[in-house]
């Protein structure tokens, strides 16, 4: 019999006791994989999520938050640019391509977030070189809808599904009367994407409420651009002079839910945030200089938040998790060393039998280390599989929450250290008890006590 | 393999501090192949005598000599091999493992040699013991006397050259009783197996051609008992 036999013999003949040492690490090991699992999904998902622009152009405020409203859908907005700002922008002969989203809204069902936004979107890769692709079609008509895969499948929303929006989200209880339509669905992408529902932004602008008043529309579009406050006079007769131009429009002229569309005037229209690609990456950093220098909008490279975010913040709270899982497990081989050790009183006779056999004491030495790496291995073993389990049962809570989508089978280049910093963690705490029954006097243990 | 024990003592320090001789033997030999019945009272030593004899209890002066080798000068990895290659042990209390099976006890007496476990000696071995249909069975599992042969089997699967039994037919009804000495002289008559087997009856005894009495060539023999407990009877 080899010595692995001999030592899983020993083990079996203390089961309960071995199942629970076992455990104990199995579980520290569990909570170890699932944060390392977790942490890199996280990670990759913010990061590559982020990949397919350059900048990401917003109101003044925290990039953070820009970055996790605009791209993460997370985060309320911090504040609307005028329509006219993205006009310029796009105008700008280092810009390749301006995508401007308005935010804030969510679907009465589910409240998915919604991205008013324009059909260009979806031209650009939303990750490392990864087209969206769609069942359907993509934005055409002003009412049209395109669906992230998690929304269809949460909502069971088909092509020709109809929706309506909640103003501000969920908590203000306005909803909208205009019914967009669904005519695409998405491929699942990973991203925040998944939990997106896009409409056309010529649509967006249609909803009661979604075109600024005249007055608050040009005391808005001033303040922005740093101009002195009209008289009320002159702010009267400037909205005067925009109702003669564009004719006015009231939406109470409409049934409530009818479809109807009209050209709404530049000044009543607000972007929340203008996705960026440049035609340059140095481009991309002027401008983000620039920016910075002004004072009326701010521009940002999206992996950098998300980067200072991850090491910064989630970086820390992993390294207190890894941490104090860590611990966990150390503390799991102090258990293994008690069980390991306290058992040795009660097997000096079967050492000193197996000695009487013709044993050597690195022999016996051999079988108790043996007998810790078993319970660290088979123990640290389960903990993978569970921690594994852990994470694909908790996928389905995360990507509910968070739209992050979540492979349980991936496997974190960490994980292959975990065995052997298993193994090592065995034979220390092995080690003692090995040398106690290295140590073992045969004679006087030979008989039964 | 011959067996001889040249100016042995061994003493153990009771707790109250005195020292106790237990052996006390100016010489004591077995030929090659020779059988012979060790006789002795309760705590006279005959135990001891076995353990040192077999390099399990080094003695405190003296040698101890098997087939021409003094074990007492071997160093101790060297001298468990050596017992665990030449010599087999029939443990008066048994002394077999409660995780395994009687199979596996056999099979662990000759794991730690350097030859490979002969698992079709084992088998055959407790099939010629009577436990043939028990093979499986754990210790636990097994009356006493199915337990000690066991016992007598995984000495036998060694094939030793000497073998030392303490008791061994002490817990075995009277057909086995029989059986398991033959069973014994028997392997150790056909493969020129040196035999030492301690008892305290005269039926046992009265098998072998030569029967010692430990008292008359322990000389310390005649000093009180120790407990069982400490190994040293």
């Amino acid at each position: 019999m080899s010595i692995f036999q001999i030592a899983w013999k020993s083990l079996s003949q203390r089961s309960l006791a071995s199942f629970l040492t076992g455990l104990s690490v199995a579980l520290g090991v569990m909570l170890m994989v699932a944060v390392m699992i977790l942490y890199g999904v996280i990670a990759s998902t913010f990061q590559q999520s982020s990949i397919g622009y350059d900048l990401v152009v917003g109101p003044k405020g925290s990039p953070l938050q820009l970055v996790l409203s605009s791209i993460y859908r997370v985060s309320p907005p911090i504040e609307n640019l005028p329509f006219r700002f993205y006009k310029d922008l796009q105008k700008d002969p280092r810009v390749e391509q301006a995508i401007p989203i308005a935010l804030g809204d969510t679907t009465e069902e589910g409240s998915f977030p919604i991205v008013g936004t324009i059909p260009e979107y979806f031209s650009i890769p939303f990750a490392n070189n990864r087209e969206f692709a769609v069942r359907g079609t993509f934005l055409r008509k002003p009412f049209d809808a395109v669906i992230g895969a998690k929304v269809a499948a949460t909502n069971g929303w088909k092509e020709g599904s109809q929706f309506r929006m909640i103003h501000g989200g969920a908590d203000t209880g306005h909803v909208h009367d205009e019914k967009f339509t669904v005519v695409g669905i998405l491929a699942p992408t990973g991203t925040p994407n998944d939990r997106s529902v896009f409409v056309n932004l010529d649509g967006f602008y249609q909803i009661q409420g979604h075109d600024k008043p005249f007055d608050e529309a040009i005391k808005r579009e001033r303040e922005f651009y740093g101009l002195a406050p009209l008289e009320p006079e002159a702010l009267a007769e400037e909205v005067r002079k925009l109702e003669k131009r564009y004719g006015g429009h009231d939406h109470h002229n409409h049934a409530p839910g009818e479809e109807h569309f009209h050209d709404v005037p530049m000044i009543q229209k607000e972007v929340t945030a203008i996705l960026v690609t440049t035609k340059t990456l140095m481009a991309a950093g002027l401008m983000e200089g620039e920016f910075k220098k002004g004072f009326k909008a701010q521009a940002t490279n999206p992996i950098r938040p998300m980067n200072q975010l991850l090491t910064d913040i989630l970086g820390n709270i992993r390294v207190l998790l890894m941490v104090l899982t860590g611990l966990i497990i150390v503390v799991s081989g102090v258990g293994i060393f008690v069980s390991i050790y306290s058992s040795l009183q009660e097997r000096r006779r079967e050492i000193a039998i197996m000695r009487a056999l013709g044993a050597r004491r690195e022999t016996i030495f051999g079988i108790i280390i043996t007998e810790s790496l078993l319970l660290c291995l088979l123990g640290g073993i389960a903990g993978l599989i569970l921690g594994h389990l852990l994470v694909l049962g908790a996928a389905p809570v995360v990507t509910a929450r968070t739209g992050i989508l979540i492979n349980g089978f991936a496997f974190q280049p960490m994980e292959w250290l975990l065995l052997p910093a298993l193994a090592i963690l065995g034979v220390i705490v092995g080690y003692i008890p090995a040398v106690s029954a290295y140590r073992t006097d045969v004679a006087s243990n030979l008989n039964p006590s | 393999m011959s067996l001889i024990l040249n100016q042995i003592r061994k003493a153990y320090v009771t707790p109250t501090g005195a020292e106790q001789v237990i052996l006390d033997i100016p010489a004591f030999s077995l030929d090659q192949g020779e059988q012979v019945a060790l006789v002795g009272t309760s705590g006279s030593g005959k135990t001891t005598l076995l353990n040192v004899a077999a390099g399990i209890t080094t003695p405190d002066s003296g040698t101890v000599t098997v087939g021409g080798v003094e074990i007492t000068r071997m160093l101790e990895p060297v001298r468990d091999r050596f017992r665990s290659e030449r010599i087999g042990y029939v443990f008066q209390t048994f002394n077999l493992l409660g995780a395994f099976t009687a199979l596996e006890n056999v099979l662990l007496g000759m794991s730690f040699s350097s030859q490979p476990a002969n698992r079709h000696l084992a088998i055959e071995l407790l099939g010629r013991v009577g436990l043939g249909d028990r093979l499986h069975y754990r210790p636990s599992q097994l009356s006493v006397g199915q337990q000690q042969r066991v016992s007598v089997a995984r000495a036998l699967a060694k094939t030793p050259r000497l073998l030392l039994a303490d008791e061994p037919t002490a817990n075995v009804d009277g057909p086995n009783q029989q059986a398991i000495l033959e069973l014994m002289q028997t392997t150790c008559r056909e493969n020129n197996v040196t035999l030492l087997l301690v008892t305290h009856t005269s039926e046992v005894a009265s098998q072998f051609s030569r029967v010692e009495r430990l008292a008359s060539f322990n000389q310390a023999a005649t000093s009180t008992s120790t407990p069982y407990s400490m190994g040293v009877n």
